[in-house]
């Protein structure tokens, strides 16, 4: 907000987060990066952190996490950010330390780091984005694609007798002791992005109290990849994907294993 | 370790292994992270008794792939790490290494050396001298590489490693083998000094009164990644040209100049000793740096000795180094056994062969 607007108005009400840099993304029409980018910003604002935290970015359109967000920013191999993560938060057990993967990085090729991440129940805090494809090369098929899904990797869709199935992440990580938060949010209506605030409140306060790891699972878009319209793109999330990934929290620890 | 006093003789009497463990703590390394392997579980059970009394951390990952890329956050966070492995876990680490030789992250990276290919066995080898001087990750990274031939080396190459890898924003390999690393003798701590501290103010450590910043190896605008890959060569350059180490043994007056590194050098100072008495005038050149190599020395020796044997655990590796460093071909010969170390024997009847020859 430049100073000119705030003569025009007598109270603030909503405003860019001090954490999000005040550039255009090169983030697709329809995508919904961006806002996960924003909720992120303003969680970090919301707990004073922004000079104490170091972000992961992990391969992906994703990795760019550092031009959006004003916080100091590790690069990491494709699927490697939550090792990553854990080799920086045991450095600077003081800092506040979260990857940003989206599902091919997460769920196929890094499913080993993530997994024993939050066995060890690492104090990070890692924001899933979902699409169920990889947008940055080009829309091949992700774990998380669904059955009958066309990509560039499954012309004829996805077939589970050759593909397996679509892979439910935050069910799988809420399983674990070491995880103290795990919940799947989306971003396609104003209620569901208050809800996707608060959770990632809450993943964050869980690494602030040394609970373990917490995780938060984005419902995203990728219309470029899906040949959809953005608004498309936004009633696929709210139908065939809801549907098979369901909202909600699968786990939220109420008291530390040990501080 | 304890008690140690710089500039004493003080000795103690340990594993090569554990010299590295004595080096890495002495030289501010709290950071160890790692996942087992024969032959270098000594230095993993090493740091786990030892790093949480030094008020550091230990941390076993799931996999070597886990490890350095732990090593990686660790050292973008602006600390001394190390990890160390074996032949294979080191493949699984190239990944990491060039992501780390792109984001210009210091740290050290142990290799007690098995034999190969694939899970080979565990007797001692040098046959990861291609993958470790010659870049072993992807897309053109190359780190420096250090080759003790002694406990003591074990230990000083260690307070090395760290001080380049700081100096020179790059991992730093060690490349020893099963040998070298298992076996015990005496060594002076208190020799040398261990590496100051160095400031990192490239380092992610939250952005405190400054801008963000990043450690990354993306390059995707415009020529920025030709840029950078001409920036990362320069510095290598800088490393060839300043920071080549190497031994020259009884060179003053050989006619015959052996090369060789770590175990197989220790094992020809013994054959060169014996070719002494027996009045053969044999000698060695041993490269400490195997990255950088002494090429000039290996070029200006060939140029006046009657022949280069070049001695090492593999089938030949390094050999191609002396040949890319002198264009004295015809003087160069080979001798190596892979998997398994030389007796000082193999290589006196060797040098006593060649020196019928020569004579």
């Amino acid at each position: 907000m430049s100073s000119s607007d705030k003569q025009l108005f007598d109270k603030v009400v909503f405003k860019r987060p001090e954490s999000l840099v005040d550039v255009k993304t090169h983030f697709c029409p329809g995508c919904h990066h961006g806002i996960a980018h924003r909720i992120v910003a303003d969680a970090i604002d919301h707990f004073g952190m922004r000079e104490k935290t170091v972000g992961v970015a992990c391969v992906g359109c994703s990795v760019f996490l550092y031009d959006y967000i004003d916080v100091d920013v590790v690069e990491a191999p494709h699927g490697r950010a939550p090792a990553v993560a854990t080799g920086v938060k045991r450095a600077l057990p003081d800092h506040f330390v979260f990857t940003y993967q989206g599902d091919g990085d997460l769920a196929a090729i890094g499913t080993s780091e993530i997994i024993h991440a939050a066995n060890r129940g690492e104090n990070l805090t890692v924001i899933f984005v979902n699409n169920t494809t990889y947008g940055m090369t080009g829309g091949q098929m992700a774990p998380t694609t669904m059955l009958g899904q066309k990509t560039s990797t499954s012309p004829y869709g996805r077939e589970f007798s050759n593909d397996g199935y679509p892979i439910k992440m935050a069910e799988l990580l809420a399983q674990l002791e070491g995880v103290a938060f795990s919940a799947r949010v989306a971003t396609s209506t104003p209620a569901q992005i208050r809800k996707a605030k608060e959770a990632v409140k809450t993943a964050f306060d869980m690494q602030i109290r040394r609970m373990g790891l917490s995780v938060v699972e984005f419902l995203s878009t990728c219309p470029t990849n899906w040949g959809m319209k953005p608004l498309d793109a936004r009633n696929r999330v709210l139908g065939e994907m809801i549907d098979y990934f369901p909202l909600g929290i699968f786990k939220e620890r109420k008291q530390a294993d040990f501080v | 370790m304890s008690g140690v006093i710089l500039g004493t003789a003080h000795r103690e009497f340990v594993k090569g292994n554990e010299a590295i463990c004595h080096g890495a703590l002495a030289a501010g390394c709290r950071h160890y992270f790692g996942y087992p392997i024969t032959p270098q579980n000594d230095i993993p059970e090493y740091m786990s008794a030892h790093m949480a009394g030094h008020g550091g951390v230990f941390l076993q990952a799931e996999s070597e792939v886990a490890t350095i890329n732990m090593l990686l956050g660790a050292a973008a966070a602006g600390k001394r790490v190390m990890t160390s492995s074996s032949g294979p876990g080191i493949s699984l680490m190239q990944e990491g290494i060039s992501y780390m030789a792109g984001s210009e992250l210091p740290a050290l990276i142990v290799n007690i050396a098995r034999s190969g290919p694939g899970l080979g066995g565990i007797a001692p080898s040098q046959g990861d001298y291609f993958q470790a001087v010659k870049g072993g990750g992807h897309g053109g990274c190359r780190i420096p590489v250090l080759a003790p031939h002694s406990v003591q080396e074990m230990y000083e190459l260690t307070l090395l490693a760290f001080e380049l890898a700081d100096r020179y924003r790059t991992p730093v390999m060690i490349l020893g083998d099963a040998i070298i690393g298992q076996m015990k003798e005496p060594y002076s701590p208190g020799l040398h000094e261990p590496p100051a501290p160095i400031d990192k103010p490239w380092a992610t450590t939250g952005c405190v009164g400054r801008p963000r910043q990043h450690v990354k190896s993306l390059y995707l605008k415009d020529d920025d990644i030709e840029r950078h890959n001409w920036r990362l060569h320069e510095k290598l350059q800088r490393v060839e040209n300043a920071e080549v180490r190497a031994e020259s043994y009884h060179l003053e007056d050989a006619k015959i100049v052996l090369v060789a590194f770590g175990t197989a050098a220790r094992v020809c100072k013994t054959a060169i000793q014996w070719a002494r008495k027996a009045g053969i005038a044999a000698g060695m050149i041993r490269p400490i740096t195997l990255f950088p190599f002494p090429k000039a020395l290996v070029h200006e020796t060939a140029g006046r000795a009657d022949l280069m044997l070049v001695v090492e655990m593999n089938t030949g590796q390094m050999v191609e180094d002396v040949m890319i460093a002198t264009s004295h071909h015809d003087k160069i010969r080979f001798v190596g056994k892979p998997c398994a170390m030389p007796t000082p024997d193999d290589i006196f009847s060797e040098i006593k062969r060649l020196a019928g020859k020569t004579a």
